[in-house]
C-alpha cells in the first residue's frame, strides 16, 4: 500500500466537503431567541419519541439493546489474550504442555517460569509452572510459540483478585479434569491454520 | 614427528600449517568453516559422519584424516558435496524423536544446527524404527539410545583421549538398508546410513554398566541428547542457563571450563549451578571437575562478631595453617602476612613440593621444569611416568600418558609401586615396573641407562651405570625346521624308500645377554628387556619424562632432583612435573613455607585453634573457589584467571587483611602483586584474557616465566633403596574423583573416605580395619575395592583435613603399617 496519501498534511486540499450548518448566533440575544425558538416550537419531544418506543420495545417487548453486567456477558472474540489456559490432551486428560521452556524463552516481560524434572515413565514432567500476571503484557507470544497448543489465552479477561497468585500457577490455568469435554480448541495466536495440511511436506515412514 | 612449515589452499585462502596436520585442522585454525560431527581435535578422525568431505587437487576426500602437502589445494563446498552432505543429514533426521523442546541438548544441538545450516527441508528415506532403550550407565551417565546418531565420539574420546575405553559400538538389531537406496542414494551418505542402522553404543564391559572413572567427557562431546548427566536430565533448558569462565580448582590441572548457573527454582530464586561445560576441543575434564562443582559456601551473612574474632584470631596467631586449594592472590596474602607479621606458613601438601622444586632448581639451574602436558601430548612418542600415581593424581598427566600412546604411536613407561591394571591398556607398548617403593632413583638411572647420550654423561655415573651390566647366558627356545630322512615301503611295488622331510623341532638353546641389573631391582623382566625396548623405542623421536608426588617427599628428595635435572640434560627429555594438589605450585613459589606448625594456630580450611572455611563448618565463613575470582597457577605453568560463579554475602581473605591495615580495595587488586622475581608478570586480573583460539591456542592468562637460578655442581649419588620393615605398606593416595574436602561436598560424587586395596588384599583384610602407623597414630577406616588395583600396598586418601592424614604420613607418599581387622 502506498503511504503517500498519508503524508500529505496539506488539510484542505484533500477532498473535504463543508457541512451548511446555517448561521451561528451572533450574540447573547440571537442565542436567547434560538433557545426560545426551540424550547416553544417541541422540537425537543420529536428526539424523545425514539427512546421513548425503543423504550418501550425493551421494557414489554424483550427487544433490551444493554447487557447487565456482571450479570450478563458479552461473548468475547477468539482471538482475544486473556488470561491463558492450559488444555488437556483430549485421549488420555493429561496436560499437553511437555516442559520444552520455548514460552519461558520467548516471554517479552520474562514472566514466565517452570521447573521440570526427570519423571518415573523416563519422561519429562512439568512440576512447577508460574505466570507472573503482574508481568504479563498478554502479547501472545507464548501462545505462538507452544509446540502443542498447550499453554493459550483464554476469554477470562476479568483481571481482579486478591491476590494475583490466584490466576498464576499450572492447576488453576490448566482445564479441569470433570470439564474436559467442555475444551475448546483455540483458534488464536499459534492455532494451527485451516489449510495446514497443504503446507507442509510429509515424512515418510517406514511402517 | 615433521615439523616442515607448508602452506596449502583452501577455498582461495593461503593457511600455512605443519606437514601431516589434517585439513580439517588446517581450516578450523584458519576460521573456514567444514562441517563435521565425528571429529574431535587431538583424537584419531573416526570417519563416521562423513559430512567433512572435500576436494583436495580435485579428488573427493576426508577432511578430518586427509594430511596437508604442500600446494593442495581445498574446494570446501561444490554441488555434489553439498547434495551428498544434504543427503547424510537426512539420513540423520531418519527416526529422529521430533520431540525436540524436551531433549537436554535442545538450543545448543549440532543435529538441529547441521539440519538448518545444510538447509534439510524434506525427507526423503525411511526405515522401521528400532527399539531402543534408555539406560544409566553408572551413577553419572545417561544415555538415551533413541537419540544417539552414532557419531562414535564418545567411543574416541574415551579412547584416544581418556584411556578408559569403556564405550564401543554395539549391534543395533536394526532392518537393513532397502536395496533401492544404494542406487538412488549418494554415495557417502548411503554407507554412511548402512553402518548407523547396525551399530548402537555399549559398554566395553558387555555388561549393562560402563566401568570407567565417571569422568563424562562423553556426555561433553555427544552432539545430541543422547549422553546427558543423569543429575541434569531434564531440569533445565541449556538457553537458562548462565556460562560463567572459570578454573577448576580440584587438581593442579587447572583446566578450564564454565559453571552454567541459573535460579534454583521457582520457590527459590537464589542462583545454583547447574552443570559444568568445557572446552572439549581442546580441553578434557576428569570426573571431579565435571560432577564436583556444588561446593560453594551458601547462605553466609556477614557476622561481624565472628569477624573480629578472625581478626584477634590472626593477630594472635603463630602459625597459619592452609591448604592448597587457594589462589594465587590469598597466598601472597598469606605470605604479605608472614612478611609483616612474622607468623609462619604451614602446608604440608605443598611444602615437599616446594623443597623438591628448589632442589631441582638448583641442579637445574633454572627455577621451573622445563615443559609442559600440552607439549607432551603434541610432540612426544615416549613418554616415561616415575612416581605418579597415574590414574589417581593428576587426570591430565594420565591423559597426556594415554593420548601419546594412541595418538602419537607412542610408547611408555611407568615406574610404579603400586600394581595398576589400566594404564598397561593405554597402548601396546606401555611397559609398567612395579618397583618397590623408594626405588625411584633406580629409575631415574635406568632411564640414564637407556637415554642417556654418553658423551653428556659424568664419567662417575657412567661408570656407575656401567656397573649394572652384567653378561649372562639365557635359554631360549627355538624351533628349528630339521630334515629328517625316513624310510616307506610303497604299498604298491613294496620297494623301499627314503624320504627326507622338514619337520619343526624346539631346540633350547644357551644365548649370552646383557642383564641389566636395573631393571631386575625394578621388578621388570631382564632376561629380555633388550629386545623388548628395542621394539618400543623403534622410530621413537621424542621423550618426556612425567614426575610425580612420591619423589617430591622422598627421603633422599635432592638426589632425585639432580637426577631428573641430569636425565633432562643427559638424556635430552621434556620434563614436566604434576604439582601435588590444586594450586601448589602457586603457592611453592609465592609462599615462603615453614616446616612446622607452632603455638596458637589459624587454620585456613585445615584444622587449626581458630578455623577459617569454606566448607562452612569453621568459625568464620570464607567463600569457596566457585565463588571467588582470582588466579590460579596450573601444572601446564600458566597462571589463569577464575571467575566467581556464584553470589557470597561474607567475609573474604582481603576483608580480614584490610581489618589488619595491610588490604588491598579488592581481592584481585593482588594479581599484579605476585611476585615478579618467581616468574609473576604484574598483570592486572581485568587485563587477563580467557579461553581457547580456534586452533586450540591457550589464551588464558600468561605463562610463568622461567627464572634463572645459580647452578651447583653436584652429581648425583649412587642410588639407595629404603629399607620396609614391617608387613604392610600404605600409600597417601585418594581415589578418583576425590581431592579434597570440596569434592568429597559435591553431591555426585561418592568415593568414601577409606582403604583401598586390591580386590585379593581387600578380601584378606575383611570389611573394617585399623591402620596403625609406625610414626605412632592410627586411622579407623572401612575397606574399599579398587578393581584396577594389584599389589600388596594399600592406598589411604588424604582428601579429608580433618582426619590429618599428612601428619600420620609425614612428607613421604609411603608408610610402615601396621594393620589389624577390626
Amino acid at each position: 500500500m502506498s503511504l503517500e496519501q498519508f503524508k500529505n498534511r496539506n488539510v484542505g486540499t484533500q477532498n473535504y466537503v463543508m457541512l451548511d450548518l446555517g448561521k451561528e448566533p451572533a450574540n447573547n440575544w440571537e442565542k436567547f431567541k434560538q433557545v426560545v425558538r426551540r424550547s416553544v416550537k417541541l422540537e425537543l419531544f420529536t428526539g424523545l419519541k425514539v427512546t421513548f418506543r425503543e423504550m418501550i420495545k425493551a421494557l414489554f417487548m424483550g427487544e433490551m439493546h444493554t447487557v447487565k453486567y456482571p450479570f450478563e456477558k458479552l461473548p468475547i472474540a477468539p482471538r482475544y489474550r486473556a488470561i491463558h489456559e492450559m488444555k488437556r490432551l483430549l485421549e488420555s486428560g493429561h496436560y499437553r504442555c511437555i516442559g520444552c521452556g520455548l514460552c519461558e524463552k520467548i516471554c517479552i516481560a520474562n514472566c514466565i517460569r517452570m521447573d521440570t524434572r526427570y519423571d518415573e515413565n523416563q519422561r519429562k514432567e512439568v512440576s512447577e509452572y508460574t505466570i507472573n500476571f503482574g508481568r504479563c503484557i498478554f502479547c501472545g507470544y507464548c501462545a505462538e510459540v507452544c509446540p502443542e497448543l498447550a499453554i493459550v489465552h483464554g476469554g477470562r479477561y476479568e483481571v481482579s483478585s486478591e491476590q494475583r497468585a490466584s490466576f498464576a500457577l499450572f492447576e488453576d490455568m490448566l482445564t479441569p479434569i470433570d470439564k474436559l469435554t467442555e475444551q475448546k480448541e483455540y483458534p488464536g495466536f499459534g492455532a494451527v491454520s485451516p489449510d495446514a495440511d497443504k503446507k507442509i511436506k510429509k515424512t515418510p515412514l517406514a511402517y | 614427528m615433521s615439523k616442515n612449515e607448508i602452506t596449502i589452499t583452501i577455498d582461495g585462502k593461503e593457511c600455512r600449517t605443519t606437514e601431516g596436520e589434517y585439513v580439517l585442522n588446517v581450516a578450523r585454525a584458519n576460521g573456514i568453516f567444514i562441517p563435521a560431527i565425528c571429529y574431535l581435535t587431538r583424537c584419531s578422525p573416526t570417519l563416521a559422519c562423513r559430512l567433512c568431505l572435500v576436494e583436495a587437487d580435485g579428488k573427493r576426500v576426508y577432511a578430518c584424516n586427509a594430511k596437508a602437502k604442500e600446494g593442495m589445494e581445498i574446494v570446501t563446498t561444490t554441488e555434489e558435496i553439498l547434495e551428498e552432505r544434504r543427503a547424510i543429514m537426512e539420513v540423520y533426521d531418519v527416526n529422529h524423536p521430533l520431540q525436540c523442546g524436551v531433549c537436554d541438548q535442545h538450543g545448543e544441538c549440532e543435529l538441529q544446527n547441521y539440519t538448518l545450516e545444510l538447509a534439510v527441508d524434506s525427507q526423503h528415506y525411511a526405515i522401521a524404527d528400532t527399539k531402543r532403550e534408555t539406560k544409566n550407565w553408572s551413577s553419572v551417565l545417561h544415555y538415551d539410545a533413541g537419540l544417539c546418531i552414532v557419531c562414535e565420539r564418545c567411543v574416541t574420546v574415551c579412547k584416544d583421549m581418556i584411556g578408559d575405553s569403556a564405550l564401543k559400538t554395539g549391534p543395533r538389531g536394526g532392518e537393513a538398508l532397502d536395496k533401492s537406496y544404494k542406487e538412488t542414494m549418494p554415495k557417502d551418505a548411503y554407507a554412511m546410513w548402512n553402518k548407523l542402522q547396525k551399530s548402537i553404543i555399549v559398554p566395553s564391559n558387555g555388561t549393562e554398566h560402563t566401568n570407567c572413572s565417571d569422568c563424562g567427557e562423553c556426555t561433553a562431546v555427544c552432539p545430541v541428547g543422547a549422553l546427558t548427566e543423569r543429575d541434569f536430565v531434564y531440569k533445565a533448558n541449556p538457553w537458562e542457563l548462565k556460562e560463567v569462565p572459570a578454573t577448576c580448582a580440584h587438581c593442579s590441572s587447572g583446566c578450564h571450563l564454565y559453571y552454567e548457573t541459573r535460579f534454583t527454582s521457582i520457590d527459590d530464586p537464589s542462583e545454583r549451578i547447574f552443570r559444568v561445560k568445557n572446552e572439549w576441543n581442546f580441553q578434557s575434564l576428569c570426573g571431579a571437575g565435571r560432577f564436583g562443582y556444588d561446593y560453594e559456601n551458601r547462605d553466609v551473612s556477614k557476622d561481624p562478631e565472628a569477624f573480629a574474632q578472625a581478626v584477634e584470631a590472626l593477630k594472635k596467631a603463630e602459625t597459619i595453617r592452609f591448604s592448597s586449594m587457594i589462589t594465587n592472590e590469598e597466598a601472597k596474602m598469606l605470605q604479605t602476612l608472614k612478611e609483616e607479621r612474622g607468623v609462619r606458613l604451614v602446608n604440608p601438601e605443598v611444602r615437599p613440593f616446594q623443597r623438591f622444586l628448589a632442589a631441582y632448581a638448583k641442579a637445574a639451574g633454572r627455577s621451573l621444569y622445563p615443559d609442559d602436558y600440552k607439549t607432551i601430548m603434541k610432540e612426544c612418542d615416549f613418554v616415561v611416568s616415575v612416581g605418579a600415581a597415574l590414574r589417581n593424581d593428576n587426570p591430565n598427566a594420565r591423559y597426556a600418558f594415554n593420548n601419546v600412546q594412541k595418538m602419537n604411536k607412542g610408547a611408555g613407561f611407568y615406574f610404579h609401586p603400586v600394581g595398576d591394571t589400566l594404564v598397561p591398556t593405554f597402548g601396546k607398548s606401555v611397559e609398567c615396573f612395579t618397583h618397590r617403593p623408594g626405588d625411584e632413583e633406580y629409575a631415574l638411572y635406568l632411564l640414564l641407562d637407556l637415554f642417556a647420550d654418553r658423551q653428556k654423561l659424568p664419567s662417575e655415573v657412567a661408570e656407575y651405570l656401567e656397573s649394572f651390566h652384567e653378561t649372562r647366558t639365557k635359554k631360549v627356545v627355538e624351533k628349528v625346521m630339521k630334515t629328517v630322512t625316513e624310510t616307506v615301503v610303497d604299498e604298491e611295488t613294496g620297494e623301499e624308500k627314503e624320504v627326507s622331510k622338514k619337520v619343526p623341532e624346539t631346540v633350547e638353546k644357551e644365548v649370552e645377554y646383557d642383564h641389566n641389573l636395573l631393571v631386575e631391582r625394578l621388578g621388570g623382566d631382564a632376561e629380555n628387556f633388550a629386545e623388548l625396548f628395542e621394539k618400543m623405542n623403534k622410530k621413537k623421536e621424542s621423550y618426556a619424562l612425567i614426575v610425580g608426588e612420591d619423589l617430591y617427599g622422598h627421603p633422599r628428595r635432592e638426589n632425585l632432583a639432580r637426577l631428573v635435572a641430569l636425565v633432562e640434560e643427559a638424556c635430552g627429555m621434556k620434563v614436566a612435573m604434576i604439582p601435588p594438589k590444586s594450586n601448589a605450585l602457586g603457592v611453592a613459589l609465592i609462599c615462603d613455607l615453614d616446616d612446622e606448625a607452632h603455638g596458637y594456630t589459624v587454620g585456613y580450611n585445615q584444622p587449626g585453634d581458630f578455623v577459617l572455611s569454606a566448607l562452612g563448618d569453621g568459625d568464620l565463613d570464607m567463600p569457596a573457589m566457585n565463588q571467588q575470582e582470582g588466579t590460579m597457577t596450573t601444572m601446564n605453568k600458566r597462571v589463569v584467571p577464575t571467575n566467581a560463579a556464584l553470589e557470597y554475602g561474607g567475609y573474604e581473605l582481603n576483608d580480614l587483611m584490610n581489618a589488619l591495615g595491610l588490604g588491598e580495595r579488592l581481592t584481585v587488586d593482588w594479581t599484579a602483586k605476585l611476585p615478579v622475581d618467581k616468574g609473576f608478570q604484574a598483570v592486572a586480573f581485568d587485563d587477563l584474557e580467557d579461553g581457547f583460539a580456534n586452533d586450540g591456542t591457550e589464551l588464558r592468562g600468561y605463562a610463568l616465566a622461567q627464572i634463572a637460578v645459580e647452578k651447583e655442581d653436584a652429581l648425583p649419588e649412587k642410588a639407595e633403596g629404603i629399607e620396609w620393615s614391617t608387613e604392610a605398606i600404605a600409600y597417601r593416595c585418594n581415589p578418583q574423583r576425590q581431592f579434597n574436602d570440596f569434592t568429597d561436598k559435591a553431591h555426585q560424587i561418592f568415593e568414601p573416605f577409606a582403604l583401598y586395596a586390591s580386590p585379593a588384599r581387600a578380601e584378606e583384610l575383611g570389611e573394617k580395619v585399623e591402620v596403625r602407623f609406625e610414626g605412632g597414630g592410627s586411622l579407623l577406616l572401612d575397606v574399599a575395592v579398587d578393581e584396577r588395583m594389584e599389589g600388596p600396598i594399600v592406598e589411604i586418601p588424604d582428601f579429608k583435613a580433618a582426619a590429618d592424614v599428612y601428619g600420620l604420613f609425614g612428607p613421604y607418599r609411603y608408610a610402615n603399617v601396621t594393620i589389624k581387622k577390626v
